[in-house]
């Protein structure tokens, strides 16, 4: 048998990640450099119309802006080796950051974004120019209807705390407009669901009460009861919750919170395991929200723009954001603006449409019964994950005796930890060694040294247990060779690096301006 | 500027634990436990922590200064760093004092950071010493370490340390250390069964490097966290309401943003006013320091009163342990509705499920004071929390503390 003159690959990939010492592009800028050389005025235009050729006083700047000057093959290396710095989601096993259903975002859908009846399309135009935009807006509305169970739907949030944010106001609105907004200040949530619960609330002025586990995990019905009363506006949580247990008694929540006059709303981001089998509706919720940018798979984005959704029941629809596209009989389509007790607008227009586009679009092409394998499959995966990872020893699941998970779960390391002094987050810095995102939950860790799978359904079988084999590896690096993992990561982009930066205010630079201000003399070339 | 580390090593620590004495405390129990065979791993514990230790100290020039003898010289001298030896003097076998005398000495010489091996008890004797001077973090080595000032084991205690010295080194602004109880179980009691946690000091340490997860949603540390829960708490006080503020690290807190001084061991009561939720401390007066609960009984019946406490320690108790003050009379005539608790979330989340406790010694008293309750956790946010009367399941298990 003849061999090929390579080297056979060992088990696990020798990752490298590329780095490139890139600057600030503003550090790269050149005086002078331009990305497009604009010709000159035509002389029988500038002849014309005289010295105004260029641009209108009225809209010229008095100064010329800040902007670095390169020419455009700078700024396209500039990007891409940016782009090579990062752990994204079409070249990682994103697997490691549940809680944000990382799965595949169709390539076609950015073919069909980028029609030009779309693409070249302005928000301000007239909609009876928009017919098309409008309609899928419409159209997907509709649809989350239907999955959800709800009476209607905006998409106009653009990202999932927009639409908590948006549930939140829409629940205030509701008890003002029943004169009893003053006395329900009281907004009740779970550990559990996800913290931009508790943060919208508390941006909303509302106190927050925070529900912890039962001694199963399960969200506790006694502590529930515990903090309703008649100031209880309303209750946000997450179902199944980050620890992917799913709460079999939800409707006794609902239902408890309704004797004493609150709202339920129901944080749907954790959807994807449960697509087609059970609805917020179902359960008696009153609000619900989806992101869309996790269940029906639009990119995340680097934290945005994404896109969420929020449904409401008929008691409910006066106070969704505005304005809102409707159908009228001839089947025209246009935006209502006039709806004296909706909360306006939550974001700019009518929410983020290409991403709209891509959801509507993911749904057409799985189908109702699509939606339902996507589910199975997702909490297939995660079984499947779950053997693996359990199998590594020193990794055990928090509430290990509560064995129903769905689309995630939440593991500790504690014992590896007590073993070794390895901790979730060394952990996570050594698996970028190895090209995979790791994430370990929201604080405080109530499951201590947690960390946070969701396979989704866009991994393989290979690419599942090439993760577990990459987290196997951690752990046995952990307990023999400790050291490689406490200094690491060693083939990532940067090494390890101090925290205390991001923990102090007066060190933060998240913009060029505040750069030059807090560090002065920083960007002078030398 | 030279960063300077200081090592601090109970030769006898965890002499009792393998003898199952439930502690070491006290010559005679020493002594007992060296005849049933008891070891101490102290030594070994330190030296892991020294190696942990060994790249940082050389890549910032750092000086180590150790106390003399099997208290730390011995121990550097076999690891092979070089030591500078504190000029205190010793006995032989060593004892308590020498832990308290050696924990002066580091704090007169002001290091960066003094590490110690050792368990509850030398973290008392080291508290004796240098109190809140200067940082301390325990390396465990004891058969308790109830405390909050311990690593979770001697790696990680040169993990935090070096985390901590770096950022010294590079003086940093950032507030890097927290306060955390020390706690002490009588062992005489222990061994009879009984677990009577009593809160003895407090002392300074680093807190834990964390990672600042783009997601986390609360105070980037736990510094941060207690503070907000003081913050809360005194604007609570500023209905003027005569408060009763327990034992312990947070309600501390309470008092110096109400700038009033604040017995950490004992009960104060205070009231607050004028607090108008800004930063500046202030606007509290103290009505009675370390009051007795004949005092507190006075207070209770003459006119309203709140009691104010957090939760001590990792066992979780909110009363019956170093708050007898709160006697059953006293708490019957508070009342229920007003009693606060304080706590962090990470303090509520480090129970792992456990209820908080309270143990009046009266069954009626325990009973009221049980059941789900709310927990104020910062401003305008509580949790609700499971509060039980405690029951024998929480004997001697060990828990580690904060870090
Ligand atoms: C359960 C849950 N709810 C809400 C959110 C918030 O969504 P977004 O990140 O789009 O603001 C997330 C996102 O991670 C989530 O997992």
């Amino acid at each position: 048998m003849t061999r090929l003159p390579v080297a056979p690959k060992p088990p696990l990939r020798r990752f490298h990640q590329a780095r490139w010492d890139e600057p600030i592009v503003f550090e790269l800028s050149t005086p002078g450099s331009r990305g497009i050389g604009v010709p000159e005025v035509d002389p029988a235009i500038g002849a014309t119309i005289g010295d105004d050729a260029t641009l209108p006083a009225a809209i010229r700047r008095e100064n010329p802006p800040a902007l670095p000057e390169l020419a455009q093959p700078q700024v396209l290396r500039h990007y891409v080796r940016l782009s090579q710095e990062n752990l994204g989601a079409d070249f990682n096993i994103d697997v490691g950051q549940g809680t944000c259903t990382m799965k595949y975002s169709p390539k076609v859908n950015e073919v069909v974004i980028r029609d030009p009846r779309l693409y070249d399309t302005h928000p301000c135009q007239d909609p009876a120019t928009a017919q098309g935009t409008l309609e899928i807006v419409h159209r997907l509305e509709r649809m989350l209807a239907e999955i959800s169970g709800m009476d209607a739907v905006s998409v106009q949030p653009a990202a999932g705390s927009a639409a908590i944010w948006a549930n939140v106001s829409m629940i205030r609105a509701y008890h003002a407009s029943r004169g009893e907004g003053e006395q329900r200040d009281e907004i009740i949530t779970t550990i559990f669901s996800h913290p931009s619960n508790a943060a919208c609330a508390k941006t909303a002025g509302y106190k927050v009460i925070t529900l912890h586990p039962d001694e199963h995990g399960y969200p506790d019905l006694a502590a529930l009861r515990a903090a309703l009363s008649d100031r209880t506006a309303a209750l946000l949580i997450t179902n199944p919750e980050d620890t992917g247990i799913y709460n079999p008694r939800i409707a006794e929540f609902v239902a408890a919170v309704h004797e004493v006059g609150g709202l339920a709303c129901y944080d749907q981001a954790n959807a994807n395991g449960i697509l087609g089998i059970t609805r917020a509706r179902d359960a008696g919720f009153d609000l619900c929200h989806f992101n869309l940018h996790k269940t029906f798979s639009t990119p995340h984005a680097c934290g945005g723009p994404a896109a969420g959704a929020c449904g409401v029941t008929e008691a409910l629809e006066p106070f969704l954001p505005g304005p809102v596209v409707v159908r009228d009989d001839d089947g025209t389509y246009r935006l209502d603006a006039d709806r004296p007790q909706s909360i306006g607008k939550v974001s700019p227009f009518y929410g983020v449409i290409p991403n709209i586009v891509r959801a509507y679009t993911w749904i057409m092409t799985m189908g109702a019964e699509g939606l339902r394998e996507v589910a199975e499959i997702a909490a297939l995966n995660n079984n499947y994950l779950a053997q693996k990872i359990l199998q590594i020893p020193g990794a055990s699941m928090g509430y290990p005796e509560t064995d129903a998970r769905i689309e995630q779960i939440r593991y500790t390391w504690q014992e590896l930890t007590e073993q070794t002094g390895i901790s979730t987050e060394q952990i996570g810095w050594r698996a970028a060694d190895f090209g995979v995102h790791y994430w370990s939950s929201h604080h405080p860790f109530v499951i201590p040294e947690p960390f946070t799978l969701e396979p989704t359904e866009s991994y393989s079988r290979g690419e599942l247990d090439e993760y577990a084999a990459i987290i196997a590896e951690v752990a046995r690096e952990a307990r023999e060779d400790p050291e490689t993992v406490r200094t690491a990561p060693h083939r990532s982009t940067v090494h390890l690096t101090g925290h205390e930066d991001f923990d102090d205010p007066a060190r933060w630079a998240v913009t060029w301006r505040a750069y030059l201000r807090k560090y002065p003399g920083a960007g002078v070339r030398s | 500027m030279t960063i300077t580390v200081g090592l601090l090593v109970n030769p006898v620590a965890g002499l009792g634990g393998a003898a199952g004495l439930a502690g070491s405390d006290g010559a005679d129990v020493q002594r007992r436990a060296a005849q049933r065979g008891g070891v101490s791993h102290a030594a070994e514990r330190a030296t892991v922590a020294l190696d942990g230790l060994r790249s940082m100290l050389s890549a910032h020039d750092a000086v180590l200064v150790v106390a003399p003898g099997v208290m730390g010289e011995t121990i550097a001298a076999a690891t092979g760093l070089d030591a500078a030896v504190l000029d205190v003097p010793v006995s032989t076998p060593t004892s308590a004092a020498d832990t308290t005398r050696c924990a002066t000495a580091f704090a007169a010489a002001g290091v960066d950071l003094m590490l110690f091996a050792g368990g509850d008890g030398t973290a008392a004797d080291v508290a004796r010493g240098c109190g809140e001077r200067i940082p301390v973090l325990g390396i465990p080595s004891g058969v308790k370490m109830y405390s909050g000032c311990f690593a979770v084991n001697p790696r990680a205690a040169a993990d935090i340390a070096r985390h901590f010295l770096a950022g010294r080194a590079a003086a940093s602004a950032v507030p890097t250390t927290e306060m955390v109880e020390v706690i002490d179980l009588d062992e005489d009691a222990l061994r009879d069964g009984q677990v009577r946690p009593r809160l003895t000091a407090s002392l300074r340490i680093p807190v834990a490097p964390t990672v600042q997860s783009r997601k986390a949603p609360t105070a980037a540390n736990v510094a941060e966290q207690a503070a907000a829960v003081a913050a809360a708490a005194a604007d609570l006080l500023a209905d003027g309401v005569p408060t009763a503020l327990g034992p312990g690290g947070t309600t501390q807190a309470v008092a110096d943003r109400l700038g009033v001084p604040g017995t950490l061991l004992g009960v104060d009561v205070v009231r607050g006013g004028n607090c108008d939720g800004s930063d500046s401390a202030g606007g509290g007066r103290l009505l009675a320091e370390g009051a007795s609960e004949p005092e507190l009984y006075d207070w209770a019946t003459r006119g309203p009163l709140r009691i104010m406490v957090s939760v001590i320690g990792g066992q979780g108790f909110l009363f019956g342990r170093g708050n007898q003050q709160f006697s059953p009379r006293v708490l019957g005539a508070v009342g229920a509705a007003n009693i606060v608790i304080l706590a962090p979330e990470a303090k509520l989340a480090a129970l792992g499920g456990r209820p908080l406790l309270v143990d009046t010694g009266d069954a009626d008293t325990d009973a009221l004071l049980s059941g789900y309750r709310r927990i104020l956790t910062g401003p305008g946010q509580w949790a609700v929390y499971r509060v039980g009367e405690r029951t024998d399941q929480h004997s001697t298990d060990q828990h580690q503390g904060a870090i």
